[in-house]
């Protein structure tokens, strides 16, 4: 057969040394970083943005800002964050650096297709941020984009706005086929599904979501935009629409994008607790199926979202059942995560603190959100601070501790170097306690009816503002340990060797960093990723080809 | 904060493969890594129809909007569902006929008649440009526009999206029909792209009939 071959790696059209990460290198490595840094500059733009937010916040009136430009400075961090950080890190970045190894593959089943997705990224986050700069303004209405807010704010702004998701969408799309396809169809021979690291599970369940809930959103945007600029009438109620329906359809895609968002994370973590505590990861079957049923689960409570759009009776009790059953699976992915830690042999370094403690956060974001479930409960705090805090619980004190953690733990894998020990325990102090306090006062200023989306507030709320404010400042100041370990590193850093964990991954059974095809001979077959403890002192050694 | 020393060998395992003793289970096998070899034809039609799955969903947002508009969104008076009916109906067994003379061109091409799988691959893109005309003609004569009411809007909306759709379908035919003349692309032992084109194509023609029974028959 002779078949034109997608993954033709003689061609020689691979640029090498540091150009390759600005070039259309088809490696998934290469486009693993690619996605990790260019998601990083997005962090720190979507971060001073946030800036903006809290400094705003710290007085009751409006004075740094005007209240149009809170709106845009809101919704472009809400927008940045989300599609541009959180939602390419988590799935493309670490996804395309390890889910080739751990299926055992040279590289990912599409290698074309995968470079598309990424470079699909820069341009629709350069045209979010231009988007400030037009005209009439960027798009004011929040990453939700409910009409009809987000049709009779500037129309300009909200046109591009849905034009960089649609962008960002497609790229989520992409991806996620092609990690569907290489985790089903790439495995290398004699390697069973029951048998990948925990990271593969959940990247598949991931892309199942996105395959089939991203689309959706994609056609509620193109409706929405023909509203704007056609001026059809689909979610505009003044010429008979209907604007429930965007937000059933929105929804659809934006709650299962909480879990595009975390079950990755899910899966790293799943990944580092194993090594870091010497143990092997407990109850690998039930973290399977629980992935699984948050997938089906994710995909039928969206209107969890809805309760005071005037759902019937029916709808909210249907929605309440079905969320609180997510608590299920979530919870036996949280006691698995424990008993991984109980009386193993736990190194505490800044990839394990960081892994810890989003147990912790997401704990506590998890509560809150079975309490958000509860009808009587969400009207009361809903569209406050409440929902804000929760939120950030989940995305910041569940993902992004998660990307920092992975970040001190295959670091060595990307550079062949360990970041810098005390600087990574500081960066996690700095963020531990500027996050929970910044966050954690946002719960009581929801419950007393603070309303979230807004510039000016009732100065009995100022103290606890400000206090969320001290917070974010630590938080901005926390990225500072980090920036520097990691450049400095990458040129002085200690030197790790192949394996610094004696982990047993596939991706640690090769050179740091790993040449082009992975490994110089053949794959390692490892049936069993997490068998720490038996056999321990003679693993690493045998571990290395 | 080092607890005692992790021995897990006297407690059940609870790795999957159950063996609380087994040999480190990390080998290089015999086995050939096919990554890059003969395999690929399928993880491309498998990557395809993951593709089909997404842009389905897509449809099925439309139908489902549109769905929940009928049901509780009242068209002003003196609007109503009607349509004429003739052009369309006709327009769906043009449809499905290009669905089989389109099956009958993988068919030929598999047997290695490529000429005569260039035949059937011209009149499947002629059947699909019959179709876009007759989608045109429609249009023209339609008494709405698609600003008219809240169904013109979806109408518009949905057989628009599906005709682009075939647009990009008809596309793809003539690129496979120009592939079975040139360079032995679409060859009897070649012929992803033809394959790829055909499932895309059978993808386009089922969410018509669907479309069709939503918007015309209900």
């Amino acid at each position: 057969m002779t078949i034109a071959n997608p993954n033709d790696f003689n061609e020689p059209l691979q640029p090498s040394g540091w150009l390759r990460y600005f070039s259309f290198s088809l490696d998934h490595k290469v486009i693993g970083i690619q996605y990790l840094v260019c998601g990083f500059i997005f962090y720190l733009i979507g971060g001073a943005l946030a800036g903006v937010i809290r400094v705003e916040l710290a007085s009751p009136i409006s004075d740094f800002v005007s209240r149009d430009t809170y709106n845009e400075v809101l919704t472009l961090h809400g927008t940045i964050m989300i599609f541009l950080w959180i939602v390419p890190v988590v799935n493309g970045g670490f996804g395309n650096y390890l889910i080739p190894f751990y299926v055992g593959a040279r590289d990912m089943a599409f290698p074309r297709l995968n470079a598309v997705a990424f470079w699909m990224i820069p341009p629709a986050g350069m045209l979010l941020i231009s988007s400030y700069f037009l005209a009439g303004a960027a798009a004011q209405s929040g990453w939700t984009a409910y009409p009809p807010l987000s049709l009779t704010t500037p129309a300009a702004g909200q046109v591009v706005w849905i034009l960089s998701v649609l962008l960002l969408g497609g790229s989520s799309i992409f991806g996620a086929i092609n990690f569907i396809a290489t985790v089903l169809k790439l495995r290398r021979p004699g390697l069973k599904l029951m048998q990948l690291p925990m990271y593969c599970w959940a990247m598949l369940g991931t892309s199942i979501l996105a395959v089939l809930s991203t689309p959706v959103l994609a056609g509620t945007l193109i409706l929405l935009s023909f509203d704007i600029i056609a001026h059809t009438g689909f979610f505009n109620p003044t010429l008979g629409g209907n604007v429930v329906v965007y937000q059933h359809l929105f929804w659809f895609y934006s709650h299962p994008a909480v879990y595009i968002m975390v079950l990755p994370a899910f899966g790293l973590v799943s990944e580092i607790l194993p090594v870091h505590a010497r143990k092997p990861l407990f109850g690998y079957v039930t973290m399977v199926y629980s992935i699984m049923a948050i997938v089906f689960l994710g995909l039928i409570v969206w209107a969890h979202h809805m309760f005071t759009s005037g759902t019937p009776p029916w709808m909210r009790l249907f929605f309440t059942i079905a969320t609180s059953f997510i608590a299920v699976p979530t919870g036996i992915k949280f006691f698995n995560w424990l008993a991984t830690l109980w009386g193993g042999r736990i190194a505490i370094n800044s990839a394990m603190l960081f892994a810890c403690a989003f147990i912790l956060n997401f704990v506590f974001g998890g509560i809150t959100g079975v309490a958000l479930a509860q009808v009587p409960f969400d009207i009361h705090v809903h569209d406050t601070y409440f929902v804000v805090g929760h939120f950030h619980y989940i995305v910041y004190g569940g993902t992004v501790f998660v990307i920092f953690s992975s970040l001190y733990h295959w670091y060595p894998k990307f550079t062949g170097r360990l970041l810098n020990e005390d600087l990574g325990r500081l960066h996690f102090l700095l963020t531990f306690i500027g996050f929970n306090l910044c966050f954690l006062p946002q719960h009581w200023l929801g419950l007393n009816g603070m309303p979230r989306r807004v510039a000016e507030y009732d100065p009995a709320f100022t103290t606890l503002n400000q206090i969320s404010s001290v917070g974010a400042l630590l938080m901005a100041i926390s990225t500072l340990p980090l920036l520097i370990n990691v450049v400095v590193t990458a040129f002085k850093g200690e030197i790790a060797g192949d394996n610094p964990w004696n982990a047993l991954t596939p991706e640690w059974l090769t050179s740091s960093p790993p040449p082009v095809e992975n490994w110089p001979g053949e794959a390692p077959l490892v049936k069993e990723p997490y068998g720490y403890g038996h056999t321990e002192p003679a693993l690493a050694q045998e571990a290395t080809p | 904060m080092t607890t005692s020393p992790v021995q897990t060998a006297s407690e059940p395992n609870p790795s999957p493969s159950g063996q609380a003793n087994a040999p480190l289970s990390i080998e290089t096998s015999e086995l050939p890594l096919d990554h890059s070899h003969g395999a690929h034809l399928d993880v491309r039609m498998f990557g395809l129809a993951t593709f089909l799955v997404a842009d389905g969903m897509t449809f099925a947002g439309f139908f489902a909007a549109y769905l929940t508009f009928r049901a509780v969104n009242p068209l002003p008076p003196g609007s109503n569902y009607e349509l004429e009916l003739i052009l369309p109906t006709i327009n769906t067994v043009i449809l499905i006929i290009s669905s089989f003379t389109f099956h009958r061109a993988g068919k030929e091409c598999r047997a290695d008649r490529l000429g005569a799988s260039r035949v059937w691959l011209a009149i499947t893109g002629a059947l699909g440009a019959a179709f876009l005309a007759g989608q045109m003609v429609e249009y023209f004569s339609l008494p709405f526009g698609l600003t008219e009411n809240l169904f013109a809007s979806t109408f518009y909306a949905l057989t628009g999206f599906h005709g682009l759709h075939v647009t990009l379908g008809v596309i793809c035919i003539a690129i496979v029909a120009l592939q079975t003349h040139r360079g032995g692309q679409v060859t009897a032992a070649n012929h992803f792209g033809l394959e790829a084109a055909e499932l895309y194509w059978h993808f386009v023609d089922v969410i018509w009939v669907v479309l069709f029974g939503l918007l015309y028959l209900l």
